[in-house]
Formats: structure tokens, sequence, C-alpha cells
């Protein structure tokens, strides 16, 4: 591995403060980072490790919504009981990306920041509503998360800007979420498609009043499917109106051709697997009470 | 070169101070600075487990882990898991269900299996497949391995008593 120094400070401002002056890269969990700079794909004069920054490390739960520190790890997340109640999907998650000592390091900042075309994370939090406090130097600027990858490996950020937390407002009533990724192993892959979704019902539980659906892995960034989430409000919860809406989905993604799956394939897996995961949303939403 | 650092880190039980360079992850510094071989490389890239330990109790894959982040922290690996009385029964179980061959994934899957059964002390067989994912065997066909944490989960009483 080619040579960097290492500071690990342990207030926001002095880490932003080392990443700008130096160029240097963050260090949350190094599940991407540390494989990069081994195989010089990353190449850097100072790793910056950002997990003793105290807003990096938020977990809070309250009327509002989450609040989800950028650092946070999986195996933390997957942990935590008011999570597994209000926001499912990000369970779903936390628990497929990697193993367990991937899941033990790896934080959904992380993977956002990282900004995979098929990272896990960043459909589910499309769906859930997620906004991302981005902070730097000049300041802090909130940034809806389908808004912040701009390419394969490309996000908004500035050097020596961070991603602070992730927030996400509280699902009320009968609303609840998933994610699902269809890959060709059991667990340990990359998502051949990905699919996040929230769903909110009325009261009776029979009809769609508000809908998010996030892809991922089926174009060059993940996404937020307007045309999905459109459709779906004001339908009711029927096979047929979920088996639609992945019809819907299919027309508005630009798959590639590669050894995990065809264009033609990640057609036909995208309909079926937006049909899945909103029928498991809704069905998680329809059991909670209004 | 870039500067050495102090690290002062708890292994095993025993606090250790050592010299490493900020780009050597804490399966080198296990390996060449402290001769604590028995941490075993496989790819160096997360994916096969080989190089698992318990980092303040939680598994890792060590390689990708930088020594440097673990100052103060405590690690826990294959050397430590025997107690002066001999092999915990995890170890026998391992042994004695023939869950080896080459063995060079075992001290990792020892250290995974360690932290699956004190969080779950009963595990079904989904359970053990999914928590070790992150561990791979190129010899075994992992179905002896199944069958020695099953076991391993018998013989700590399904309490997790006898597991530290
Ligand atoms: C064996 C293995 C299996 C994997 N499986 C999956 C999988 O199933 N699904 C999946 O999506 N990914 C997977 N990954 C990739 C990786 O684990 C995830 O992307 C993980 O979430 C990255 O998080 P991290 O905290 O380790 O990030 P790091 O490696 O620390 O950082 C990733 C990048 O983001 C930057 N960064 C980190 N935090 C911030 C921040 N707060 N602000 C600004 N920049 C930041 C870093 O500089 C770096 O460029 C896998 C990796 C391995 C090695
Ligand atoms: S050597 Fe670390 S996971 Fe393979
Ligand atoms: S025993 Fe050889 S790799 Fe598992």
């Amino acid at each position: 591995m080619r040579e960097f120094e290492f500071e690990s400070p342990d207030s926001l401002a002095g880490a932003i403060q080392l990443l700008e002056s130096s160029k240097g890269k963050p260090l949350a969990g190094g599940t991407d980072l540390i494989d990069h700079l081994r195989t010089g794909r990353v190449v850097t004069d100072l790793v910056v490790d950002i997990k003793k920054i105290p807003e990096l490390n938020v977990l809070e739960i309250n009327d509002e919504g989450l609040r989800l520190g950028a650092a946070v790890s999986c195996r933390k997340i997957c942990a935590n009981a008011e999570i597994k109640q209000h926001y499912p999907a990000l369970i779903d998650v936390c628990s497929i990306i990697g193993g367990i000592q991937i899941q033990s390091r790896a934080s959904v900042g992380g993977n956002l920041c990282n900004s995979g075309a098929a990272a896990d994370s960043t459909p589910a939090l499309i769906a859930l509503g997620g906004v991302c406090s981005v902070t730097g130097s000049s300041g802090t600027r909130e940034i809806p998360v389908e808004e912040f990858c701009t390419g394969p490996s490309q996000n908004v950020l500035e050097p020596g800007e961070l991603v602070t937390e992730i927030k996400f407002p509280l699902p009320v009533g009968k609303s609840s979420n998933h994610y699902q990724r269809f890959i060709p192993r059991y667990e340990m892959d990359i998502a051949v498609v990905g699919v996040g979704a929230s769903l909110t019902l009325d009261d009776s539980g029979e009809n769609i009043t508000a809908a998010r659906v996030g892809l991922g892995a089926v174009a060059a960034k993940p996404f937020l499917a307007e045309k999905v989430n459109e459709f779906l409000i004001g339908k009711s919860v029927t096979e047929a109106t979920f088996s639609e809406a992945g019809e819907i989905a299919k027309g508005l993604i630009s798959p590639i051709d590669d050894h995990r799956g065809t264009v033609e394939f990640r057609l036909q897996v995208t309909s079926v697997l937006v049909k899945r995961v909103l029928t498991e949303a809704a069905k998680r939403a329809s059991e909670k009470a209004t | 070169m870039a500067k050495q650092r102090v690290v002062t880190t708890k292994v095993n039980g025993t606090e250790k101070s050592f010299l490493c360079e900020p780009r050597q992850t804490l399966l080198e510094v296990l390996r060449n600075n402290l001769d604590m071989t028995g941490t075993k490389e496989g790819c160096s890239n997360g994916n096969c487990g080989a190089c698992t330990v318990l980092l303040n109790g939680d598994p890792v894959t060590s390689c990708l882990v930088l020594a440097v982040e673990c100052d103060g922290a405590e690690v826990e690996t294959i050397e430590g898991v025997a107690t002066k009385d001999g092999l915990t029964p995890l170890q026998n179980a391992f042994l004695e269900n023939a869950a080896l061959q080459c063995g060079i994934c075992t001290p990792g899957f020892i250290m995974s299996t360690k932290a699956l059964l004190k969080q779950n002390p009963d595990p079904s067989e989904e359970e053990i497949r999914f928590f070790l994912a992150g561990n791979l065997c190129r010899c075994t066909g992992y179905d002896k391995i199944i069958d020695a944490v099953q076991d391993a989960a018998k013989r700590q009483c399904g309490t997790g008593c006898c597991n530290d």
C-alpha cells in the first residue's frame, strides 16, 4: 500500500480543516476505502478517520423522524429496535451489505459516499425520503439522497466536505418500507437490481396515499422512480396495481449488460422485484396501527 | 517514509504497544510485527474472512482495518481462544466434526462463530449459514462446519456459558 499519514480528529471542525488543507480522504468503516488504497484506485497523502466525531455517530428517533450519523455501522443499525419498527428497509439493507465482518465496520454514510451504481443502501435511503446534511468550511447544506449521486462513483461532495448525518421523516399511520435486491447467490454479492419502497395506506389499509420507490443497479446512479410513485397514489392495494407498477419501472431504467446479467434480464428482474417489494411494503404497512 | 506511530492495543487481554506505519493493516501488524500468525491472509480485500478477528467484540476482517485505528481498542485473535486448560468446546467441536481440511479458513471461522454464539447461543442452521457467509472455505463444502457450530452450541449448553 502506498504511504499516507493518518489523523483521527474528535471534532467536526478539526476534520474539515484537515480534509480541506491536505485533500485528505475520510475513513469511515474503510470497507471500500482501504481496499481502494491498497489497489491504488484511491491515492491520498492523508487518511482522516471520522469515526470519533460525535456528530457522525448520532442515532436518534423522535416525533420528527430519524437522525442517522453518517459513520454509524450497519451492525449498530441492525441492533436498534426503533429502527426495526419504523424503518425496516434500513435493517433489510444493513443486514445484507457484505457479511457480518463487513457489517461491523461498514456505514450507510460510506455506502452513499462511495456512490456505487449498485450500492444497496442508496435506493432504500431514497425510498425513505432521506436528506443528507453536508458540512464543509463554508457551512452546511441539505441534499435529498436522490440528488446526491451524480454518476458511477461520483457525487455532489466538494473536497473537504463531509456527510454528517442523514435525516428521515417518521412514517406515520399505516406506513412502512422494504428493500430487496436480486443477486445470483444467497448472500455476499453485488446487486443486479435493487429496489427500495415506502408506502403509506389509508386507514382501511386498502388504498395507497403516498409512495416512494428507489431503484439501484439499473442506471448510472440510484434514482427515485417518480413515474411509479405518481402511478401508485390513489390506487388500491392489489396484485394488479403492483404488477403495473413493475411494468412502469421497466420503462424508467437504462441497465447495462455484464456478467451478472444482461439488459433483458435486468428489465425482467426489475418489474418482478418492484412488484415483490411493493407487496411486502404494503403488507408491513397494513399491519401497522393507525 | 510516513511517520511510524506507537499504537497501544489490548490483544487477547494483554496490553501491547507496537510501532507501525499508517498504511499497515491490522492483519499485517498481527502477523509481521507481533508474530501472531494464527490469523490468516486469504484475499486481503474483505471477501474470504480468513483474517477475521474480534475488534471491541465485533467480528471484522483485519485486512480492512488499519492498525493505527486500533489505538485503545481490544483485539481478540485465534491465539486468545484456547485457555490454559486447553482447547475450548468450540475448538473441540471443529476438530471432532472434521470441520477442517487444509485449515486456513479455520481461525476465521472460529472467531466468527465465537461472535455468533455470544449473540445467539442456539442458532438455527439458516442463522448459522447467514452469519458465516463472510467466511469462505474451499475444502469442506461447509456442511461439516455447520455441524460443528451446532455441536459447539450444544456443548455450550445453549447459554454461551463456556464461550469465554
Ligand atoms: C466483502 C465486501 C462485501 C461488500 N458487500 C456489499 C454489499 O453487499 N452491498 C453494498 O452496497 N456494498 C458492499 N460492499 C461495499 C462497502 O462495504 C459498502 O459500500 C460500505 O457501506 C462502505 O462503508 P464504509 O463505512 O466502510 O466506507 P469507507 O470505505 O470508509 O468510505 C467509502 C468512501 O466514502 C467516503 N466517505 C465515507 N464516509 C464519508 C462521509 N461521512 N462524508 C464524506 N465522505 C465519506 C470515503 O472517503 C470513501 O471514499 C462490500 C465490501 C466488501 C469488502
Ligand atoms: S484476507 Fe481479509 S477477508 Fe480475505
Ligand atoms: S479447510 Fe481449507 S479452506 Fe476451509
